[in-house]
């Protein structure tokens, strides 16, 4: 699977109230969350975000609250994966069983600057930079990871596992 | 005879069923308790109906505690309440709290001893780390694990490596447990323990009471941990005996288990501490605050809402009056805390400071309701965060400190110490 899309650049340490705000937390439609969407961080972001555009933070991304509502939040604004130096591990657990691609990749907040269009192979982990031609590579997904997304997240994959056993 | 092991392995391996586990080891671990609030849990309930799942792996080992936004604030968190009332009633969830039973959860569970040493909790809510301070291996998770705990009763973990902490010294006057895990935070940083068990220990630590413990478990995820744990000893034994109604295993750390990093304080170097917007790394000793004037101060939470945090706050505030202009909001943590504290006086002479007493919830931690600010504002607090927007506006802000700071600097209507209070 390819991701294509310009990248919206946010600082280190981006916490899970920045990307939805508990304010908001008296729902979990995602239509609804998408609308608030990184709105702590950058107000206008719910407006410019546009279908398949991607994240690309500093390290910790995700930190603080364990609201799956925050990766519900990216996914339903359009968000087609995150990259960052490294994931909080509640967020980077929500995020695969969510179904939000992310990649830790270090060099990339260094390398890859806001507007550029750039391209996520996520079988590979390769990451290039269309507008610089510059290549980088994210960290593998682990294994138990990939066996989760392929059968399609958790829930998929612990049914399976119960119909396995019978 | 299998190899030296952390408190927190030891505890893996017990539950996912075997002798020894390694730090990088995926685990497939039984689960003693699964909780969800009232914001996360709806979502895991819509995934548990969408599986198909009938019945839930054990009645007694969920727990559904309706503490973010109850009193409810509008007619969507009703909604979410509604939610968890009628699912712990179709499938006889024991463990279900609103209305005049509802405490914030992680003062509520340990309270009522539905969490003990040497469990395995799984949380739909990030400070759920707080019951490491029994002996327990207890974590944050998503609304999409803790509906697959439900289903099946076990979750999997990859084992964390552990970095030990060691308290040792005398503690200064008025330091606390708050103020070891904000200095703490503010030495290895928001992520220093990312992925990590932290385990305190050391003489200090020993010496701590429960109360404090349990603080400084609770903000272990502010330094990225996935759990903090205290070694059980006298101090928590006694605290749990007198309320477990089930048995538990006790286990504790090998003395040559392998630890990824080892960090040492001498804690009579510690002063008070004071985290600034907008994170819990940038912590300060109070001896270095300028002038920071305050509107609001807010005394409860998870973290510092029990009865020892509101007897010092009462110790400063008695036959003092608050600043004028600011608000003191406090909230006991659980009914049996408020009660308490009802009884010994203490919410009388918060009352006669100036304090607005507020019945037991999360609401203005998060910024839900019962104390939101105002743009511009700014907020001392007892709870665990200050990002940006954390208890209301975006360009509002928010200092973390202990609640004797907390207490006197109502008092000062600017942060200080109760050492400045004539």
């Amino acid at each position: 699977m390819k991701i294509r899309g310009n990248v919206w650049k946010f600082g280190e340490n981006i916490d899970t109230d920045a990307i939805i705000p508990a304010r908001y937390l008296n729902t979990s439609d995602p239509k609804e969350l998408a609308r608030h969407c990184m709105e702590d961080a950058d107000k206008d972001f719910p407006d410019k975000v546009r279908p398949g555009d991607i994240l690309v933070a500093g390290k910790n991304f995700g930190c603080g609250s364990s609201r799956e509502h925050a990766p519900i939040a990216l996914k339903a604004a359009g968000v087609g994966c995150v990259i960052a130096p490294s994931f909080a591990r509640i967020f980077y657990r929500n995020a695969f069983n969510m179904g939000l691609p992310i990649f830790e990749c270090a060099e990339a907040p260094e390398e890859i600057e806001e507007g550029h269009e750039v391209e996520v192979d996520a079988d590979s982990g390769t990451i290039i930079d269309l507008t610089t031609g510059r290549e980088m590579k994210a960290q593998p997904i682990p294994p138990f990871m990939q066996e989760l997304i392929a059968d399609g997240g958790l829930i998929a994959h612990i049914l399976k596992k119960s119909g396995d056993e019978q | 005879m299998s190899r030296p092991m952390t408190i927190a392995e030891k505890i893996l391996a017990a539950h996912a069923g075997t002798d020894e586990v390694r730090p990088g080891q995926l685990v497939d671990v039984q689960v003693d308790m699964a909780l969800g609030n009232d914001i996360t849990a709806p979502i895991s309930i819509e995934i548990f109906r969408e599986a198909g799942a009938k019945k839930v792996f054990d009645r007694e080992k969920i727990a559904l505690v309706a503490d973010h936004f109850t009193p409810n604030k509008d007619i969507k968190s009703a909604e979410q309440v509604r939610t968890l009332r009628e699912f712990s009633d179709e499938h006889a969830i024991k463990h279900f709290y609103e209305g005049g039973q509802v405490g914030v959860e992680h003062c509520l569970l340990p309270e009522k001893g539905i969490v003990l040493p040497g469990d395995v909790v799984i949380g739909a809510d990030s400070h759920t780390c707080t019951y490491g301070a029994l002996g327990a291996f207890a974590t944050g998770a998503g609304s999409t694990d803790l509906a697959a705990a439900m289903i099946t009763g076990r979750t999997w973990f990859k084992v964390p490596e552990s970095i030990k902490i060691v308290y040792k010294g005398e503690l200064q006057p008025w330091v606390c447990g708050k103020d070891l895990i904000l200095y703490t935070i503010g030495d290895i940083g928001v992520d220093g323990a990312l992925y990590m068990a932290m385990e305190f220990t050391g003489p200090v630590i020993e010496s701590l009471p429960m109360s404090d413990r349990f603080t400084m478990s609770n903000m272990a995820i502010e330094a990225g941990g996935k759990a903090g744990l205290v070694n059980p000893d006298s101090t928590t034994e006694q605290y749990v005996s007198a309320r477990a109604s089930r048995s538990y295993q006790v286990y504790h750390s090998d003395e040559n288990a392998e630890y990824a990093r080892v960090v040492e304080y001498d804690c009579s170097k510690i002063e008070p501490q004071i985290a600034f917007p907008h994170l819990p790394e940038n912590t300060v000793g109070i001896s270095e605050v300028a002038t920071v004037e305050l509107d609001q101060v807010v005394i409860g939470s998870c973290t510092n809402g029990r009865i020892e945090d509101l007897a010092i706050a009462a110790a400063i505030l008695k036959g003092r009056k608050i600043a004028e202009e600011l608000r003191l909001i406090v909230l006991p943590a659980t009914p049996a805390i408020w009660t308490e504290a009802l009884d010994k006086g203490f919410l009388k002479t918060f009352i006669e400071a100036g304090a607005v007493i507020g019945p037991p919830t999360c609401g203005p931690c998060l910024g839900g309701h019962m104390g939101v600010l105002a743009k511009g504002e700014r907020a001392l607090s007892t709870t665990n965060r200050n990002f940006v927007g954390r208890m209301g506006h975006p360009e509002s802000e928010v200092y973390l400190a202990s609640p004797a700071i907390a207490a006197a600097s109502a008092v000062l209507g600017r942060i200080g110490s109760p050492e400045e209070l004539s």
